[in-house]
């Protein structure tokens, strides 16, 4: 009966101030359109600055190849220096040079050398690049065998498989990482800011001086940001589905049980960083510091957290986006893997309990 | 004019560090993020996991799973036994590679050349998928190499020299470290300033300010200059960790990067000031920072490129401020770019926080009456 009054008062806080309806829907929304288009590893139609010395027959067919590949777009530079000022400000990506005695060279034993530079500043688009490269130039091989009928074909050639995402689309990758991401923005700063100014505000203290117990005060404020949170996961994972086309390869079942548990952990966060805080300013500044930027770095979402030196892999071990980013990307790409979910929803289960009790404990110690 | 702008800008600077726990904000977290990002946010692939399903027992497919397994990037976790042992270890992710050698790979590279191999890759994460196959492609390349070299045959008649510029080893931390100067001068200051103004309104000291003999020109230049100074100096002492801690090197020219850092932030502290001056309380403007920051650092080209987004949402990003001025820092710390070049992005730069800081006057003068 305390508990009804409690959430009815929740409840129409949140009916007359706009701004957290806004959280929990407009976000989500504006959010996964935004990252959705906007953040994508695809390299396509790399600006390329092609330099041939000496044009010959061979660099023609060299030539022809890149610019068949929808990987390129290359731009014939006159001179190497032109093409390395290009590569300076940023006017391409990468140059290929065919020297002079690039024909000459081609009929020797040990073949003729292909210069190419790469701006080295994005490491991992660099290396994508390059090996782009890679492949438009063993195509051109397999090409300059067959015309002219010489034994050149590579001795074992690599039969890549990509499983769960043939099409290496990044797209597919992203957008189920990104839904953890905007669940834990949404979870940490819903109730990070609201708890907090309540605390401002002095509202709290009334509150804790009624007879309302610690748990039916948490309670009424959880449920209903829970149940908006939830609204909000649906919202994305409709988007996720219907708009940016990721297959959707496991169960709804599992997929709405572990979000209902890192919902609750992300929840417990944002009411414990107030709790601590007590103060919007600094709640606020504590949710975009511990929430959604480990999210967004630290989760998996886009950097592999395998290849993360050791102390840091520990460290992501306190991010509950991590655990859900890795449900969401093998429910959504893989299917049911038990052995991926389970271990992952058990750590949620922890955290979520942790974070709550740790909220319960210091709300009560207030009181003293 | 000055005297009363200094006064309010030390109030501003005493409000921020007088109070411990916002001390604490400003100094804290974006050190231990520092650290933290320059570590993690990588691209560059270490340890990885790697399990080998060989059915052939010949000479030539024990040298090529010694490549994979010698090679510093791979850890090898498991050697299977049968076919159906790759989907448990790819879907439960225990390897994220697998290389499998079939019954007639030696037979093959004898006889009926080219045998062939195949990677079987983990897709969930489709960036790690294509280095994965990037390196497996350059660890069979020189497998060929040189057993071309040892049956006397012919090289391919031309061979690839990459050579990468800026970045000779493809470190990931050095794009990404000089990021984060971008990255943490715009939260910090973009949040100090949204709730400067909020703050006030919410406890009433705003009204007090208005009475004073100051005019609202003079409170816009002080709640200015504060955010400026806390930027700057938070922008200063990144880049000096960035170089002395994390070893990135900065070629370019220290001047220009201030240019660019001041005129960044004076577009931030702009935005600021616009929702400080349009929300009533802390909260809203706290979310109008976070609507304002969050788009800004996915649209910027710091962790992803902005060639590679799509093309309608491409244009918006000429209105970021953070994309300019990560080209300035990147540029400044790894290619020493030149001083035209960095007027390329200076220019479009001062625009923007000429636009954001008279929209900013503008609103608050507006707002004011």
């Amino acid at each position: 009966m305390r508990l009804r009054g409690l959430l009815r008062k929740e409840v129409l806080q949140i009916l007359r101030d706009p701004s957290s309806i806004a959280i929990a829907f407009v976000l989500p929304l504006v959010l996964l359109l935004l990252f959705g288009y906007g953040i994508s590893l695809d390299a396509r139609k790399v600006p390329l600055a092609l330099v041939i010395e000496n044009p010959t027959a061979e660099t023609a067919s060299f030539e022809a190849s890149f610019g068949q590949s929808l990987y390129f777009q290359p731009r014939r530079m006159p001179d190497r220096r032109a093409a390395e000022e290009a590569l300076l400000s940023g006017e391409v990506s990468a140059v290929v040079v065919l020297r002079n005695d690039f024909s000459r060279r081609f009929y020797e034993p040990r073949g003729a050398p292909v210069q190419v530079l790469v701006n080295g500043t994005d490491a991992n688009t660099a290396r994508l690049i390059a090996g782009y490269i890679e492949g438009a130039w063993q195509a051109w091989l397999g090409q300059v065998a067959r015309d002219e009928g010489l034994a050149l074909a590579a001795p074992v050639i690599l039969e890549p498989r990509v499983w769960f995402n043939a099409a290496v689309r990044s797209r597919n990758f992203l957008v189920p990482g990104l839904v953890a991401i905007i669940m834990t923005l949404i979870g940490a700063l819903l109730t990070a800011l609201v708890v907090a100014r309540e605390w401002e505000r002095g509202t709290m203290e009334a509150l804790l001086v009624t007879p309302v117990s610690t748990s039916e005060l948490l309670l009424g404020k959880l449920l209903p940001y829970f149940v908006l949170g939830m609204g909000g996961m649906a919202l994305s994972v409709v988007m996720a589905i219907g708009l940016f086309d990721v297959p959707f390869r496991g169960s709804f079942l599992v997929l709405t049980g572990t979000s209902a548990l890192f919902l609750l952990a992300a929840l417990g966060m944002g009411l414990l960083i107030s709790t601590v805080s007590k103060n919007q300013f600094v709640a606020g500044e504590i949710a975009i510091i511990v929430a959604f930027l480990p999210a967004f770095i630290l989760s998996g979402f886009i950097f592999d957290i395998e290849s993360m030196p050791r102390v840091v892999q520990w460290i992501t071990h306190v991010i509950a986006a991590r655990y859900f980013v890795a449900i969401l990307q093998t429910s959504f790409l893989a299917g049911n893997v038990t052995s991926v979910i389970l271990p992952n929803a058990i750590a949620l289960l922890l955290m979520a309990i942790f974070f709550l009790g740790m909220t319960r404990r210091n709300t009560r110690k207030r009181l003293e | 004019m000055w005297h009363p702008i200094q006064a309010l800008v030390m109030k501003e600077l005493l409000a921020v560090w007088s109070d411990p726990r916002s001390r604490v904000v400003l100094i804290g977290p974006p050190i231990i993020q520092l650290l933290v990002f320059g570590y993690a946010a990588t691209y560059d692939l270490a340890d990885v996991a790697i399990a080998f399903y060989v059915e052939d027992a010949g000479g030539d497919a024990r040298e090529l799973e010694a490549r994979f397994a010698g090679s510093p990037v791979f850890r090898t976790v498991e050697q299977l036994q049968r076919e159906s042992d790759i989907a448990r270890v790819i879907d439960s992710r225990e390897a994220a590679l697998v290389v499998h050698v079939g019954q007639t790979f030696s037979r093959d590279l004898r006889v009926a050349p080219p045998a062939s191999v195949q990677v079987v890759v983990d897709g969930r994460n489709s960036n790690t998928a294509m280095i994965l196959i990037g390196y497996a492609g350059s660890i069979v390349r020189d497998f060929n190499r040189d057993w071309l070299r040892r049956h006397g045959a012919r090289q391919p008649p031309a061979s690839l020299v990459v050579r990468s510029w800026f970045n000779p080893n493809l470190q990931s931390r050095w794009f990404i470290v000089p990021g984060i100067v971008a990255l943490l001068t715009l939260v910090v200051t973009l949040v100090v300033t949204a709730l400067s103004v909020a703050r006030e309104r919410e406890l009433g000291t705003f009204d007090q300010l208005l009475v004073t003999p100051l005019r609202p020109i003079q409170i816009l230049i002080g709640k200015s200059l504060a955010p400026l100074l806390i930027g700057v100096v938070e922008g200063t002492v990144i880049v000096v960790v960035a170089v002395l801690w994390f070893r990135v090197p900065f070629l370019g020219n220290l001047a220009l990067l201030y240019v660019g850092m001041i005129l960044y932030l004076l577009a931030v502290i702009g935005v600021g000031l616009m929702i400080s001056s349009v929300v009533r309380t802390q909260q809203q403007a706290i979310l109008g920072a976070f609507l304002f920051l969050v788009p800004s650092i996915i649209l910027s080209g710091f962790a992803t490129p902005i060639a590679n987004m799509s093309f309608a949402v491409q244009p918006i990003t000429y209105l970021n401020p953070m994309r300019y001025f990560l080209v300035i820092v990147r540029g400044l710390f790894l290619q020493g770019l030149p001083a035209d070049l960095v007027a390329q992005q200076l220019w479009p730069l001062a625009l923007i926080s000429l636009a954001s800081l008279t929209a900013a006057g503008w609103l608050f003068r507006h707002r004011l009456t």
